[in-house]
């Protein structure tokens, strides 16, 4: 991974099994609330083109706990908002020598774009439709902090998973590691095409069938900004594809509900769920640390 | 008397159904003899042993930039681009800045193709004013002033009611309607074809029924009005087999394929590689599949490239935003001897017919042809020269190519236009 990270599909699982193991060591370490130098005079740019509050944080404190300084930069107020292009933006940037670019986007591919061009490693924080890798490595730390193994699980995932990169992303990990993965959704949000791009999927219309025995429930944020024509109405779609406490009976007993936020209480999900023992949610937002830190380390350290 | 003969060639010209060693003579820019072992004094002379010998290619689609995107491609450039990639005439769509969409317009890029061009230019006009789709354009002194078919390619005609009334005007006026198949309801927002790749990649699709429902319209009001229509850039597998029906049914309908839709599919794409950005896009592997069939069965009845050139500017941008299009005038026959002549799918004659008499015959052009009197127009071709595609070193003002740097066997290697040699090989 020494050339950045643009998306878990073209991983090995013992990278990622690596990267999720050393996630366990900065998981004790944030208990403790030390700070390493392995990436003492280190820079790492932040360069957001979409609005972020979690992600960008976590990379922020993660790179920080590293020991690296770093810059956060967003497309508004910035000479993006100049009609700079996305080369001449990143060439600039790439000119001040940072050791590594986190970067979102709302353009699928825009990362992968920039790294055909540019030798400066770029972390992919999202890009579009397509890939959102830390965010499916934190969620793999984070149902591997209550289960021995992905193998064989049952996950559940909910909602507009066409526009999702969450999904995407989450749908190559659980695959590569065995898990049986159920999409649910509406058909114009869930594509029969969905359930093809990797091994093991099966999709549903109905989530009381993607529920049922389900070890993991992995709700999506509905993205109105991206649905135009194919949205429900918000009473429709909480009806059909909400979540509630009622569902949970037909999940195993054990079984736990995430949701990469912001979540939409009364939208997809109950508060009732949201708040609930079997919400994890908080402990994602938690494992996004480590797991970044996982990440900057290898990229970054010395 | 300027006088050129061209020697020991194997000459495959299909409207004649001849395929066999001859020489070639032309005199003033016509065809004067075709046989064997002429008796000429005074001629210049090019030696075609061990070559083909064809009729000038025609491509029966292009796109110039001029007026209006000269930054691009100009009408000497994409004419220099042509003649590198074996054509002698080129017809060129009407979408500049303006919009062909009137007399002057045509007249000044025929007056410019006569100053600066180095292969013919036929201008195509467009179907309605600034391809706006909302009223017909000036058609019939288009017509006058040199066009040879109408099309608003690019922005199609979504009205179905003018797009009668277009196709009546242009029967009234001996021309074809070529349609750019695309229902822009169906295709909006999308970069590439809609299936497991976009899906995979994120990117919105542009799926294969956008543009079936307009081929499928198409035909249908191509019976009704007696109207020629032709189906640019075929590209899915339910068009190609619609075409078939309608041509089974007498219906006036013809159809070209580019050489990308017959030579790659969407996953053939590298990771969000803008030079692969279309359209129609790059389909299934099961429709280009269909293409080729269609140009071995003779479904489509021409290889038009489609060449679109884009500034380096506007192809470097996320996915999403860059033009669709690339350019192909150079590596076309390459491609076609690579996918269809090599492997066996057809023979030279009939890749030959694709380029001459095929889309002469879709715009009723008096080319195409060497016949005694015809337009002296030759393609020479080597069926076995290697060579790799440069795209730094093209013709073209673009460099929007898939295939830099891809290796051909076989290609053109001679152009000559009204007698003279406009391109050979260094």
């Amino acid at each position: 991974m020494p050339g950045g990270l643009l998306g878990i599909e073209p991983l090995e699982r013992g990278e990622i099994e690596s990267i999720l193991d050393r996630a366990t060591h900065f998981q004790r370490q944030q208990g403790e609330r030390r700070k390493s130098d392995v990436a003492r005079g280190r820079m790492m740019v932040n360069l957001f083109f979409e609005a972020s509050t979690r992600t960008r944080t976590s990379f922020e404190i993660a790179a920080k706990r590293l020991g690296a300084d770093t810059i956060s930069i967003t497309a508004s107020g910035s000479s993006v908002d100049k009609g700079e292009s996305l080369v001449d933006t990143l060439n600039t940037l790439g000119a001040m020598h940072p050791d590594a670019i986190v970067m979102r986007h709302s353009a699928s591919g825009a990362p992968h774009f920039l790294a055909r061009h540019l030798p400066t490693p770029i972390i992919n924080a999202g890009d579009g439709t397509h890939e959102h890798p830390t965010q499916a490595l934190l969620d793999a730390r984070t149902i591997l902090d209550r289960r021995p193994t992905l193998e064989g699980l049952r996950v559940a995932i909910i909602g507009d998973i066409v526009h999702s990169r969450v999904a995407r992303s989450n749908m190559y990990l659980l695959s590569k590691f065995g898990a049986e993965i159920v999409l649910c959704g509406p058909a114009s949000l869930v594509p029969a095409e969905l359930a093809q791009i990797t091994a093991g999927v099966t999709r549903t219309h109905d989530i009381r069938e993607a529920i049922r025995d389900a070890d993991v429930i992995m709700m999506l944020r509905v993205q109105l900004e991206r649905q135009h024509e194919s949205a429900f109405s918000a009473s429709e779609y909480f009806q059909f594809y909400g979540l509630r406490l009622e569902h949970m009976d037909l999940a195993k007993p054990d079984a736990i509900v995430m949701h990469p936020g912001p979540i939409n209480r009364g939208r997809e999900i109950s508060s009732e769920v949201a708040d609930s023992q079997r919400s994890v949610i908080l402990n994602q937002v938690e494992n996004g640390i480590a797991v970044r830190m996982a990440v900057l380390e290898r990229i970054l350290s010395n | 008397m300027r006088k050129l003969v061209i020697r020991n060639g194997r000459v495959v010209d299909p409207a004649s159904k001849l395929d066999a060693i001859a020489d070639v003579l032309i005199e003033e820019g016509r065809i004067a003899a075709v046989g064997e072992k002429l008796q000429v004094t005074g001629a210049e002379r090019l030696d075609a042993s061990g070559r083909i010998v064809a009729p000038g290619f025609i491509d029966m689609h292009v796109h110039l930039r001029e007026p209006g995107f000269e930054y691009a491609e100009t009408i000497e450039t994409g004419s220099r681009a042509a003649a590198a990639g074996g054509f002698t005439s080129i017809c060129c769509m009407p979408n500049t800045s303006p919009v062909n969409d009137n007399a002057t317009v045509t007249s000044y890029i025929v007056g410019r193709a006569e100053r600066y061009a180095v292969v013919n230019v036929l201008p195509i006009g467009a179907i309605t004013k600034g391809s706006a789709g909302q009223e017909l354009a000036a058609i019939g002194s288009m017509r006058q002033a040199g066009i040879v078919a109408i099309s608003d390619d690019g922005q199609p005609v979504m009205n179905a009611r003018l797009m009668r009334r277009a196709m009546e005007t242009a029967r009234s006026f001996g021309i074809p309607v070529i349609d750019h198949c695309e229902d822009l309801h169906l295709s909006a927002g999308g970069d590439m074809h809609e299936g497991i790749q976009s899906v995979r990649m994120g990117l919105r699709g542009i799926p294969a029924a956008s543009e079936d429902v307009m081929v499928a319209r198409d035909i249908l009001l191509a019976e009704w009005t007696g109207a020629r229509f032709h189906v640019a850039h075929i590209s899915s597998c339910y068009s190609v087999e619609m075409v078939a029906f309608a041509k089974s049914r007498g219906i006036a309908v013809t159809c070209e394929a580019t050489p990308h839709h017959f030579a790659l599919s969407d996953s053939d794409m590298p990771p969000y590689d803008s030079n692969y950005k279309m359209k129609p896009p790059l389909r299934s592997g099961c429709d280009s599949g269909a293409v080729t069939q269609g140009l071995v069965s003779g479904t489509v009845d021409a290889i038009a490239t489609d060449h679109a050139p884009h500034a380096g500017s506007e192809k470097m941008q996320e996915f999403e935003k860059c033009p669709f299009g690339i350019i192909g005038l150079e590596t076309a026959v390459g491609l076609a001897l690579e996918r269809l002549v090599h492997p066996g799918k057809i023979p030279v004659a009939r890749l030959v017919e694709l380029f001459t008499t095929g889309p002469a015959r879709v715009l009723n052009l008096k080319r195409g042809r060497l016949a005694v009197g015809a337009p002296g127009d030759v393609t020479i071709l080597d069926l076995e020269r290697q060579w790799t595609y440069d795209v730094n070193k093209s013709a073209s003002k673009s460099r929007n190519s898939p295939f830099d740097g891809h290796q051909f066997r076989g290609g053109p290697v001679a152009t000559i236009v009204n007698g003279r040699v406009v391109w050979k090989v260094d």
